[in-house]
């Protein structure tokens, strides 16, 4: 705003300048005008006028100094006074204008403007050339440069017009602008043509070739341009880059560190103790410590003494459950009239199955009188299936009557009977297995099965042993030996690689105990003869379809040991009934080893095995080698059956007994040992049983007392360790339960009308616990264990063991007491003998007597005297006399 | 240190105490009736179980403080009373 008035200052001034030089046209004034700026304006001040503003050319200013600032007052005072006249006149208007009091004149000593004096105008123009300006002393340059700087005062952007710098010329050319008008063509048809009737219609454009035209591109060779330039667009964008790591693959490897605990050394340990802190620690946890140690000792807070009880509570049973239910009665009409069962054996592996020894009823007169008869009818060994009562299920023919049999323990289709010709015969039943079995299962096709085969199959024994090897008199007690040992010539148990029981053991009144070895003996040397009879005997067929499982033995076998009994202390022999082994098939249970029979192939096994050596047996150390025997006398003996060398003759003799008892007083009919101790053997006399421990040489742990009816038989009970079954000749059954009574038997239960003849557990199902009783006239019958006699309970085995180490003390009490006695006995025989031989004295006289006595009674008084005396009693001395 | 050495025979012949030891702050056995590597287990063990007792008591009452364990095993028991400085340990077979 300020700068419009120096314009419209410098348009009044440039009028103003007009007039002024109109007044003195100099030529300096027309070079003046060009030159001087428009605030200047050059005065001509007279001396009066100099003197009076102190403004003297030369002496107040100066060409050095030629500022002098004027007061406005003054000059318009001066106006006023000498109004024309004086020099101020033609700047009248503009003092008059001026803003501030005091103006600028300047000694304008070289005629610059064309006068000597100059007054300026403006303000700004005063500030600026009252400044020391640096650039120039010449007033032009500084009054230029007073413009120049009024000009470059920061102000708003002012619009100013666009200044072209090139870049429009570009977008000039790619703009595309009408550079002519355009042409406008307008085409229509005839006038005539117009308003005519028109009939339209479609066509398709591609109905006919000319339907259309079509241009389309082509190239053109004769015709190229080469691209110069190109207008492509470009887009940034970043790089991809495929990159890929992999982590260390560190292998595990073991480490291992190595640690001590911390320990204090004694030191500190002592300087601990000392502490004071420890102290009053002690001192005061002491009493919560005795409180809780003593509530411990008090009770057991954490017993359960309801599933304790519940343990001991198990014997109490109802009545109903305590008797043995009958099951099922085998009886076969065709074979078993007027025959007694001897033996009975549950197959070991298939459950419902039992086999039956049947044998004639006949004492050994009527044997001898009828033994044409009894060889044209042969005896029988039966099988019996659960599902079929009524017709055995197979037949084993026996060459005479068999009083026992076993099967094999590690082959259940092998069995090995003794006859009552001292023959041991082998049946093998692989072939009919399968029956016993299949009858097993389906009950519902017995319909069937009886309409099929109505004949049971017989099974004719497949080896005998010769007569003249074996024994002289009926056996009557055979077994199997483990298939954990076989024993060697000698007698020792060595070890069996073939995991197959192949010998077997028997026993005969005839004072013998015979070891069998199934397997083909030896052979030393083949010869000629040896070979030609083999290949002589292959044409021989077995009648009947006997299988060829011993061919080798038939009619040739003979045991390889034989344990004769000498008797302890006297000449003769002890003849042998029953006999019981310490490592033995019979009395264990064994239901938890199932032979395999696919390990094994069927019948050809024993034919195949050979003895060994001698040298490649181990033997085994931890087989007892001994055995008890029952004999006829009712002794029971214990005896090894290893065979030792007699140097004279270079025979094997067995070894003298270790240990006789008689006990009973007729034959001992069962010697059997418990299942679950293994040296706790039960043994059955005629009229009383007996309880032994091995080793204990005193007398039985326990002895029944005699009962009335002959006991025939005794059987150890499988599950439970305090049970075993009496069976009478009145055909009842005795249970005896140690841990109730030892005295009399816990039940007594009648089976039958005849006496029982045989015992025998089955333990194959755990839920059933069946007991097969045979009597003598033919009868199986099978009954239920109940619940309390199958069912042992936890603490039972250790109960009966303690209740027989405590028969065992007894019996050695007995024992020591008795040697006691003796002694005693001895010593008062002694003494009695010792007052004999001392001298007899002679017999006093009577008076000699009398006077002695007469003396001591005298004596008597007198020292009743002295002591009266002496205690103060003695009132009436002349009284006392007389007394 | 008497007084220490009757408290602790008074305990150990109380009826069925099998061991008893002393164990500092840090779990380091300072006196033992027991060998020597049963000792170390027990006291390394029964260490660490009384501290975490003792946090868990702490944790839900700041104001409370573990005073008594009692562990009772099928054949033991064992007893820990703790103190800031020291932990006793006793080891009893409770069956008469």
């Amino acid at each position: 705003m300020s700068s419009k008035r120096p314009k419209s200052k410098e348009a009044r001034k440039s009028k103003g300048k007009d007039k002024s030089n109109e007044t003195n046209p100099t030529p300096d004034g027309g070079a003046l005008e060009s030159g001087h700026p428009d605030y200047i304006f050059p005065l001509v001040l007279t001396s009066a006028t100099q003197e009076l503003f102190g403004c003297r050319a030369d002496e107040d200013v100066t060409g050095e100094n030629p500022y002098k600032l004027l007061k406005k007052e003054d000059i318009i005072k001066d106006m006023k006074t000498r109004a024309s006249v004086s020099d101020f006149s033609p700047v009248k208007q503009l003092v008059l204008d001026y803003p501030e009091d005091e103006l600028l004149l300047v000694f304008d000593r070289d005629f610059t403007y064309g006068q000597s004096f100059y007054l300026v105008l403006t303000v700004e123009a005063k500030e600026n050339i009252l400044k020391p300006s640096v650039e120039g002393d010449e007033e032009q340059m500084k009054e230029e440069e007073v413009e120049e700087e009024e000009m470059i005062i920061p102000k708003t952007p002012v619009s100013h017009p666009w200044i072209s710098l090139g870049s429009e010329q570009e977008i000039e050319e790619e703009s595309v602008t009408e550079s002519r008008p355009r042409l406008r063509y307008k085409i229509s048809p005839l006038l005539r043509h117009c308003g005519a009737p028109v009939c339209f219609s479609d066509r398709s454009a591609l109905d006919e070739k000319e339907g259309f035209v079509e241009c389309p591109s082509y190239q053109d060779k004769s015709f190229s341009i080469r691209e110069m330039e190109k207008h492509t667009a470009i887009q940034a964008s970043c790089d991809t880059k495929h990159s890929s790591t992999q982590t260390l693959w560190k292998y595990p490897k073991n480490m291992w560190t190595q640690y001590e605990p911390r320990e204090f050394s004694p030191e500190e340990k002592e300087h601990h103790l000392r502490s004071e802190h420890l102290k009053n620690f002690i001192t005061s946890v002491l009493i919560r410590f005795e409180i809780s140690l003593q509530q411990n000792y008090i009770t057991d807070v954490f017993c359960d003494d309801w599933t304790a009880l519940c343990e001991d509570d198990g014997m109490l049973a109802g009545k109903t459950e305590t008797q043995l239910k009958e099951y099922q009665t085998f009886m076969d009409l065709h074979f078993s009239k007027e025959k007694t069962i001897s033996h009975v054996h549950w197959h070991p592996t298939i459950s419902g199955v039992i086999a039956v020894a049947m044998t004639e009823r006949l004492s050994l007169e009527e044997r001898i009188d009828n033994s044409t008869k009894l060889l044209l009818n042969p005896s029988y060994i039966l099988f019996w299936n659960f599902t079929d009562p009524i017709n055995p299920q197979l037949q084993l023919e026996c060459p005479d009557d068999v009083l026992c049999f076993q099967f094999c323990p590690s082959d259940p289709n092998i069995i090995a009977g003794g006859c009552m010709n001292g023959q041991v015969v082998l049946w093998d039943i692989s072939a009919h297995v399968e029956r016993l079995q299949d009858t097993r299962s389906s009950s519902k096709n017995i319909s069937n099965k009886l309409d099929k085969n109505n004949v049971t199959p017989v099974v004719r024994y497949c080896a005998v042993s010769g007569i003249e090897n074996g024994h002289k008199a009926p056996i009557t007690d055979i077994q199997w030996l483990p298939e954990t040992f076989e024993l060697s010539k000698l007698g020792i148990p060595v070890e069996n690689p073939s995991r197959i029981s192949v010998q077997l053991v028997t026993c005969a009144p005839d004072c013998s105990v015979l070891f069998w070895d199934l397997r083909p003996p030896r052979v030393v040397s083949h010869s000629l003869t040896d070979v030609k009879q083999k290949s002589e005997e292959k044409p021989l067929e077995n009648p009947h379809g006997v299988p060829n499982t011993f061919k080798h033995l038939n009619l040739t076998w003979k045991p390889f040991i034989r344990v004769s009994l000498p008797k302890i202390g006297s000449s003769g022999e002890y003849s042998p009934l029953k006999f019981s082994l310490r490592d033995n098939t019979v009395d264990s249970p064994t239901g938890d080893k199932p032979p395999q029979n696919t390990d094994r192939e069927e019948g050809c096994g024993f034919a195949q095995l050979r003895v060994p050596s001698a040298k490649q047996q181990k033997p085994l150390e931890n087989i007892s080698t001994k055995l008890y025997v029952g004999t006829e006398e009712g002794e029971l003996v214990y005896t090894d059956w290893k065979m030792e060398k007699d140097n004279d003759s270079g025979r094997l003799l067995s070894t003298k007994p270790i240990h006789r008892f008689p006990l009973h007083d007729t034959l001992v009919n069962t010697v059997s040992r418990s299942p679950f101790f293994k040296d706790i053997i039960l043994t059955v006399g005629s009229s009383s049983f007996a309880i032994w421990k091995e080793g204990v040489t005193n007398g039985p742990i326990l002895m029944s007392a005699f009962s009335k009816k002959m006991l025939t038989v005794g059987h150890w009970s499988l599950s439970r360790p305090a049970v075993f079954f009496i069976g009478k000749e009145d055909g009842s059954i005795e249970v005896w339960d140690l841990l109730q009574n030892t005295h009399e038997p816990s039940q007594s239960q009648n089976i039958s009308s005849a006496g029982i003849t045989c015992i025998r557990t089955s333990s194959i199902s755990s839920k059933q616990h069946l007991l097969a009783v045979s009597d003598c006239l033919g009868t199986l019958h099978i009954l239920q264990i109940p619940w309390t006699l199958r069912r042992s309970s936890n603490s039972e085995k250790q109960i009966v063991r303690k209740y027989l180490e405590k028969e065992e003390e007894r019996l050695e009490y007995f024992e020591k007491r008795q040697i006691k006695h003796e002694k005693e006995k001895k010593e008062m025989e002694a003494e009695q003998q010792r007052k004999k031989t001392e001298p007899v004295l002679p017999l006093k006289q009577e008076e000699e007597l009398e006077a002695e006595a007469l003396k001591k009674y005298e004596q008597f008084l007198a020292l009743e005297k002295d002591i009266l005396k002496n205690m103060g009693l003695l009132n009436g001395m002349e009284d006392s006399s007389d007394m | 240190m008497a007084e220490v050495e009757d408290t602790l025979k008074r305990i150990q012949g109380i009826n069925g105490v099998i061991g008893t030891i002393v164990v500092n702050a840090e779990g380091i056995p300072i006196k033992t009736t027991l060998d020597n590597s049963t000792t170390v287990q027990y006291a390394g063990l029964l260490h660490q179980l009384t501290m975490k007792a003792r946090s868990t008591v702490r944790d839900i009452d700041p104001q409370n403080d573990l005073t008594f364990l009692r562990i009772r095993s099928k054949k033991h028991e064992i007893m820990v009373s703790t103190d800031k400085e020291y932990l006793l340990i006793v080891i009893q077979n409770p069956a008469e």
